[in-house]
């Protein structure tokens, strides 16, 4: 559609407002499929109805005001100006209605911070601008894996069509089994953050040093989409949260094949590849760790340039150690906690390779573990 | 009297070197206006950005800058300045006095907020660019993240905090010691009781920021780690120290408005106002509230849950004596002989957007409801409907208020009328619909939304342009009015009025009340 047509469109909008643009379109906040989210919904409608009575109320005599005691209608003012009895009134009348608030809030809350009897912890961890999710096991054979936004630069730069769930979608969604009590436990690796599902309910701050702990009983299937909720620098606007509950048999099978992924990444690092192939893999890695901060060219942004840069150019070594480690005090974030060996080699091959950086350089996934060990 | 007493003085130096407070007034009005136009230039950025989903104009990064500068200017340039401005030029001509009590720090207080805003402005040239981390400016985002800008950030943080707090203090000093003889504090206008509290809340509050971002700046430079828990600070304490401040700081912008609303409503219901002492306790009660509410700004950082029940219930609570202040100002229309001139437009359009930011303000403040709420488009909408529909129409109605009084002239009342009906409803087609969004999911502070908020952005946008638009015609009849709108010679222009600002001729000379005036005894409080 085009841009004219759209304005003239919304305009058309505003005009017969509310009652076309309200067809469509949200206008409220969800119950969502959780009982915790029921009853945030019902207290929000309470209140949200009380006001609307009080209001009524208050506009009303106001209105009334307006139209019967105009001094265009040459009425004489009455010069009253006090009543101890009145002001006594509406200062204890909605005290008594506050106390009627205060209670079904306050049994919600503590419903909120009842995070006793978990069956499932998972660790959620936001770094700009994505999150960390493992799941912890007993045996400290936790898995983990990073969750990025899968909608291309082409959709959000307007070249392509965007999908039904444009900013809203993950590579790797988190997955929860439903009817179990699932613990989150939230954190950040740099600066703050917040986890919001607004479906479950669920919304925590994210605070780097600290861990804070809240949960949900999902008891329905379904793919259910938030977003970070805290301002965490340039991209906050790009880091969606996207929760699967699955059945419990499908959650088994989704953790078995996850470990077996595990697995399989160990043995891929003891395997050699042909420049080529680590030159396809790091250009898809690039593109979705690095070129935000770095550009579709190397040419820097938010991060240094890769093009030409005396670390691409230089000590592979170095190199390396900025991949894996990062660079303290920076948005450069260590990322050997979150690529593969594979995925690490590939990507420091396609940086000193890529955007004139011809070294010809071939980093192997054994490489990249040996630098690892020392 | 007579030849001694000198006028302005000529040029630029009358401006300079002025210790006068209606030349320091004028001169705080005149800034806070720029400001406003800065920081809505900066809006419609925003605005322009967020009209289509996609990045269009702008980058993620300067989206967050304009949202940040947006903020900053608003609050500490646009909003706070006028409202100093107001006090400057009305609390003498209230009071009977005849000047502030502390005229040269008066000047200086002035003086140093331009080059404080040019600071903060010139950091959009930086390298790295302007603060981008959100007037909130939390940490670490703000610290270990930030652009290097971020210093100039912190000594324009500390200039402007300065000048408040030495405005604060003058304002204290005029109203305790400059009354007029039989002036009693229970005899003041409302407006100035309403800023002799806020005067109190600024010098309690202002130095809470200063050292807030005095650890900010330990913590870049010299290796402090107040904000950093790899260091065994906490990230969360700079938002207690911040809110500390930031709460009451939101009472500063708006007591002065419910001052300005405590004056017009009455002259223009022709009729006391209603339960004037019980609006002064109000007005403390809502100030001591202001110390003892500010996690509820932070229900989602993991505080116990006791906390969480203490600051719900002291949040709640503030609906108690605001509502109070609602009820008066709706009793005192009431069996009134109503006009509507634009001032009063302005009023009751505060009156109806204002208890709908005050509703709107309840609902947030039930913790577990909040959790939903927080940091979306819901948040926006209930602290522009208190901080645009509350402070600045009650500002804008101050203007067309007391303007005749300032110039001797009258402005268009066709014309100020349009402006209100303009700017009433560009404002809820901006801000009405965020509530929609906000209660439909969609996160505050983001460059780029999801599709199912396209509609309702659109409209905001449109809204705003509209909003943003009248204000060349606010600042067309202002400027109008000045230059050559019909001059007005009664003391009362208007004839509802009460207080002794329009006991003195009209436009009010350089010099009021050298004598202290004799107060009527039957026109107790304005």
């Amino acid at each position: 559609m085009s841009v004219v047509k759209r304005i003239s469109n919304a305009l058309a909008a505003v005009a017969v407002l509310p009652a076309v643009a309200l067809g469509d379109n949200q206008v409220n906040m969800s119950p969502g499929v959780t009982s915790i989210g029921a009853e945030i919904y019902d207290l929000h409608m309470l209140i949200m109805i009380i006001c609307v009575v009080i209001g009524i109320g208050v506009f009303g005599v106001m209105f009334y005001s307006i139209i019967y005691h105009r001094k265009s209608r040459g009425v004489v003012p009455s010069q009253f100006h006090e009543s101890t009895k009145v002001e006594v009134a509406w200062t204890v009348v909605p005290f008594l209605i506050l106390i009627g608030m205060a209670v079904p809030a306050t049994s919600t809350l503590l419903e909120v911070y009842d995070n006793d009897d978990a069956e499932l912890d998972i660790l959620i961890t936001g770094y700009q601008w994505k999150w960390k999710y493992e799941y912890l096991d007993e045996n400290g054979e936790n898995v983990s894996f990073f969750s990025n936004l899968a909608t291309p630069q082409e959709e959000i730069y307007n070249t392509d069509q965007k999908g039904e769930h444009y900013l809203l979608e993950v590579d790797e969604p988190l997955v929860i089994p439903v009817n179990t009590k699932v613990r989150f436990l939230v954190t950040a690796n740099d600066v703050i953050h917040s986890w919001w599902v607004p479906e479950i309910a669920v919304k925590r701050d994210a605070i780097p040093g600290f861990i804070n702990e809240t949960w949900t009983k999902v008891p329905e299937e379904g793919i259910y989409r938030g977003q970070c909720t805290e301002l965490c620098g340039a991209y906050h606007g790009f880091m969606p949260v996207v929760v699967h509950a699955v059945s419990r048999e499908e959650f088994d099978a989704w953790m078995g094949s996850k470990r077996a992924d595990k697995a399989a990444q160990v043995a891929a690092s003891a395997v050699d590849l042909s420049l080529d192939e680590l030159m396809t893999r790091g250009e898809s890695v690039y593109n979705s760790q690095c070129l935000a901060c770095h550009g579709a060219q190397g040419e820097g942004g938010v991060g240094k340039a890769i093009a030409g840069s005396a670390i691409a150019l230089g000590d592979v070594g170095a190199h390396l150690d900025v991949g894996i480690k990062g660079v303290a005090g920076t948005a450069m974030q260590a990322y050997g906690s979150q690529l593969s060996d594979v995925d690490m080699a590939a990507v420091i091959t396609y940086q000193r390779n890529a955007f004139g950086n011809n070294t010809g350089d071939v980093i192997q996934p054994s490489d990249v573990v040996n630098h690892k060990q020392g | 009297m007579g030849d001694h007493h000198h006028g302005p003085a000529k040029g630029i130096t009358r401006w300079l070197f002025t210790t006068n407070h209606k030349d320091i007034g004028t001169m705080y009005l005149w800034f806070s206006f720029a400001m406003f136009i800065l920081g809505g230039t900066f809006a419609m950025i925003i605005r322009a950005e967020l009209f289509q989903p996609g990045m269009q104009l702008v980058e993620p990064g300067f989206f967050n800058q304009m949202t940040t500068l947006h903020g900053l200017v608003m609050v500490f340039g646009a909003i706070m300045p006028s409202f100093v401005g107001l006090a400057n030029w009305l609390i003498p001509m209230m009071i009977g006095a005849p000047d502030m009590a502390l005229p040269r720090m008066n000047n200086w207080s002035f003086w140093i907020l331009p080059p404080g805003f040019l600071m903060l402005a010139s950091t959009l040239f930086m390298e790295g660019g302007a603060p981008a981390f959100g007037w909130t400016f939390y940490a670490p985002l703000s610290t270990t993240y930030a652009a290097p800008s971020v210093t100039f950030f912190i000594f324009a943080i500390h200039v402007l905090g300065a000048s408040s707090i030495m405005g604060s203090i003058n304002i204290i000093a005029t109203v305790m010691n400059m009354r007029a003889p039989g002036m009693t504090y229970m005899k003041m206008p409302l407006f100035v009781w309403t800023w002799l509290i806020t005067a109190f809340l600024l010098v309690a509050v202002m130095p809470v920021l200063a050292g807030a971002v005095t650890m900010m700046l330990m913590d870049i430079h010299f290796g402090t780690s107040f904000f950093s828990a790899a260091g065994g600070g906490d990230p969360v304490l700079f938002q207690h120290i911040f809110w500390f401040f930031g709460h009451p700081e939101v009472y500063i912008i708006i007591l002065p408005a419910f001052g300005v609303v405590s004056q017009i409503i009455p002259a223009f219901s022709r009729k006391p106002l209603f339960g004037y002492a019980s609006m002064v306790y109000a007005t403390a009660s809502i100030a001591f509230l202001s110390f003892i509410v500010w996690a509820h700004h932070m229900y989602t950082v993991g505080m116990p849950v006791a906390g969480e029940l203490f600051f719900m219930y002291a949040t709640m609570l503030i609906a108690v004596p605001t509502g109070v202040k609602v009820f008066n100002w709706i009793t005192t229309m009431w069996r009134g002989a109503l006009s509507f001139e634009t001032p009063m437009l302005f009023c009751i359009g505060f009156l109806v957007l204002f208890t709908i930011g005050g509703f709107t303000g309840l609902m947030l403040s039930i913790a577990p409801v909040d959790f939903q709420y927080h940091d979306t488009y819901f948040v926006v909408a209930h602290f522009h409907y208190v901080m645009v529909a509350g402070a600045v129409f009650s500002m804008t109605a101050a203007v067309y208020y007391w303007l005749p009084k300032w110039s001797g002239r009258m402005y268009n009342e066709t014309m100020g009328k349009v402006h209100f009906w303009i700017s009433f409803i560009g404002f809820n087609i901006t801000f009405f619909p965020q509530h929609f969004v906000g209660l439909a999911g969609m996160p505050r502070r983001i460059p780029d939304y999801a599709l199912q908020f396209a509609d309702f952005n659109m409209m905001s946008s449109i809204g705003a342009f509209i909003y943003g638009a009248s204000q060349i015609l606010f600042l067309y009849n202002v400027l109008a009015t000045i230059i050559a709108g019909k001059k007005v010679t009664d003391e009362k222009v208007w004839d509802g009025a009460e207080g002794l600002e329009w006991t003195v001729p009209t436009p009010a000379p350089y010099h009021t009340f050298e004598v202290p005036p004799k107060l009527d005894p039957a026109h107790a409080h304005g």
